[in-house]
């Protein structure tokens, strides 16, 4: 029952939410689904719980922002890569002139210092790219997880072996170190957005898995999956007809804390540099950047902003996601 | 407790081979690899027979399996490097020798670990006795505001990037109220007061975050245990109320949240990367992050193995503890 996210630098949620699955055993049963379908009463509960609404709320403005931020960008008549030399101040070490970091109606949340970049277009761009990358390695990590999970419940056997102790020892490595290290052998060619996916999916999967594998375990000795058996149905039938419709639940739920996860995960490894390169926006890195202009106090405001929507976003999924694992858990649910 | 020994066993021998198993990993990524750590050594202008030489002398010349062999056998009887006036002694336990900064990786990891352990260990004692407190106070006043304010505070912990936090504490009482130290550590044997407030920005940084998932844990875990039949039976029976929480609810509560401790402890204590790099700390972390930017192999497979090492020896332990705490799990 040992598990680990190793991600340890984002304060390991997964063990902490893994624990809870574990435990509390959460199982949308589909046998005593009665008139309104478990789905359709988890949407009920989160759509009554204020804080999930919240969550609801700030993801979707977030996501608004980033699939619309090219076009914001272009409304606000800046972008991201333009060096705005007269706009800092060489007195005051190239930080930016007026208060709040340049602020202006040219440039909404003022301009980098150093370079007098438009600091709205960098933090909306580096937003798009923390939820691309977290969304897209969720998605991965989701499929993959859950038919790994699945398949090595229903196959059993030495299938089931292997890929236990896969997981085990994706559980023993240290990932932000490897992470940070493959950076070395990779050659410096490859489109770092896509390692950056490649590396998150590649340790992410496991936590699901194993979690999957447990809950499919109980259910493939449930009678129901027995009779599905017996009448011949093929093992790919039992698995997307009989078992995934029931864990449907654990996967929304593992799938949406995760997003929160990835997010971190993406700003500090831009953060400690190994991310995605320059001049791409990205939160982690502009974060990182200001760090010697929050230091001699310059320009606090080059880390309030960044900081800001690193914040939202891993705020707004967190709500979110104990939202849906409230309203999915059929223990924890407020009974009247 | 034959029974216990026995699965001690089987759990150390299962984790000697996960141990083994992930070392070659690490090897065969980091050496079948493109950059070739003999290139660096061998300095500008590099002729193929400079090359060669360097390559012998780093042992880089055989083939990557006797490399590998070549470092297991250096962790037990240590190794040596080219031969006569100018060799390299690594001694045992030798986790590979970093040819830019001239040393034996076991001492440049000695030499960090105080700083790590230092950082780490602090935190987990802060984090772990406000969390679980913490916890187990927002069970008990479920809905009320103590509770709320607990939840509220998790929530913020949860949602916060470890570096975000670290800066503005950094910001706001390093800089604005100037009242700790932004940066440096003082050794513990030199001054343990200057030693504790060196590092408590760290502490409470990293406490704050960890905390977080305590918090939710122990909450969720006491609400579960404390709905409980036996919870029910022993305050029907009359236990007093301290004696419910404490022998009953919070008993069970603790193999989960002791799992999560030995997890997050074995974690940090490899490298508390982010910490360190906000702080200015020359922990692992920091070791490795150098190593990386230096392209030096040796330090970065010696760093990688190590962390490994911690987590794979923390769930060791967490199985262990949770087999004494919990009767339920086999030993068979």
């Amino acid at each position: 029952m040992v598990g680990g996210c190793g991600l340890t630098f984002v304060g390991c949620l997964c063990v902490a939410w893994e624990e809870q699955f574990e435990l509390s055993g959460v199982l949308v049963s589909s046998s005593v689904a009665g008139t309104v379908s478990p789905t359709r009463q988890a949407l009920r509960r989160v759509r009554r719980d204020r804080s999930a609404r919240a969550g609801v709320v700030i993801v979707g403005l977030l996501i608004l922002i980033a699939v619309a931020a090219p076009l914001l960008v272009k409304l606000s008549g800046q972008d991201a890569y333009t060096h705005h030399i007269d706009l800092l101040d060489p007195a005051r070490g190239n930080a930016p002139q007026g208060a709040v970091g340049g602020e202006s109606s040219d440039h909404w949340f003022g301009v980098e210092p150093l370079t007098g970049r438009d600091l709205f277009s960098i933090v909306v761009l580096g937003l798009r790219t923390s939820l691309f990358i977290a969304v897209v390695a969720t998605t991965v990590t989701t499929v993959v997880g859950t038919l790994i999970g699945i398949s090595a419940a229903y196959f059993g056997s030495w299938y089931d072996a292997a890929v236990s102790r896969l997981i085990d020892f994706l559980f023993g490595f240290p990932q932000l170190v490897f992470m940070i290290a493959l950076g070395i052998i990779v050659p410096p060619g490859f489109p770092r957005w896509l390692l950056l996916i490649l590396v998150l999916s590649a340790f992410g999967w496991a936590t699901l898995a194993r979690l999957i594998r447990n809950q499919s375990k109980s259910l493939v000795a449930r009678e129901f999956v027995e009779a599905a058996r017996s009448v011949g149905s093929s093992g790919w039938h039992v698995i997307t007809r009989e078992l995934l419709p029931n864990l449907l639940g654990p996967v929304l739920v593992v799938a949406t804390l995760a997003i929160p996860g990835y997010i971190t995960a993406e700003a500090a490894l831009s953060f400690l540099g190994v991310g995605v390169p320059p001049p791409t926006p990205s939160l982690g890195r502009s974060i990182s950047d200001s760090i010697a202009w929050v230091y001699t106090g310059a320009d606090p405001w080059f880390l309030v902003f960044p900081g800001a929507a690193l914040f939202l976003a891993v705020l707004g999924f967190t709500l979110l996601g104990d939202g849906v694992r409230d309203a999915f858990d059929v223990r924890m649910r407020r009974a009247g | 407790m034959p029974d216990l020994a026995w699965f001690v066993v089987r759990r150390l021998a299962a984790a000697l081979l996960v141990m083994l198993a992930l070392s070659f990993a690490v090897y065969l990524i980091f050496y079948a690899l493109p950059a070739d750590p003999a290139h660096l050594a061998c300095g500008k202008p590099c002729t193929p027979d400079r090359l060669e030489q360097a390559r012998h002398f780093m042992q880089l010349d055989q083939t990557t399996i006797q490399q590998y062999l070549n470092f297991l056998r250096g962790i037990f009887v240590g190794r040596t490097f080219g031969e006569g006036a100018a060799a390299v002694q690594c001694n045992a336990p030798c986790f590979g020798y970093s040819f830019p900064l001239a040393r034996p990786v076991t001492m440049l990891i000695l030499e960090r670990l105080p700083i790590t352990a230092s950082i780490a260990i602090g935190a987990a004692v802060i984090w772990l006795l406000v969390g679980v407190s913490l916890g187990v106070v927002a069970a008990l006043k479920r809905g009320k505001l103590l509770d709320r304010l607990a939840v509220g505070f998790a929530l913020i912990g949860v949602a916060s990037p470890s570096f975000l936090v670290g800066l503005l504490a950094i910001l706001v009482f390093g800089f604005w109220l100037n009242m700790v130290p932004v940066n440096g550590y003082v050794p513990l044997t030199e001054s343990p007061v200057d030693w504790a407030w060196h590092l408590i920005t760290p502490w409470l940084v990293l406490a704050l975050l960890y905390a977080a998932a305590y918090i939710r844990l122990t909450r969720a875990q006491m609400l579960e245990e404390l709905n409980l039949d036996h919870v029910t039976t022993a305050r029907s029976k009359g236990a007093g109320e301290a004696r419910v929480v404490l022998r009953h609810g919070f008993r069970g509560a603790l193999v989960p949240i002791v799992t999560l401790f030995g997890l997050d402890l074995g974690g940090l204590l490899g490298g508390a990367i982010l910490t360190e790099k906000v702080f200015s700390m020359q922990g692992l972390g920091e070791l490795l992050l150098s190593a990386v930017g230096q392209l030096d192999v040796a330090v970065v497979v010696g760093t990688t193995l190590f962390s490994a090492f911690l987590i794979i020896l923390a769930n060791l332990v967490v199985d262990i503890v949770h087999g004494m705490l919990d009767p339920r799990v086999s030993h068979g």
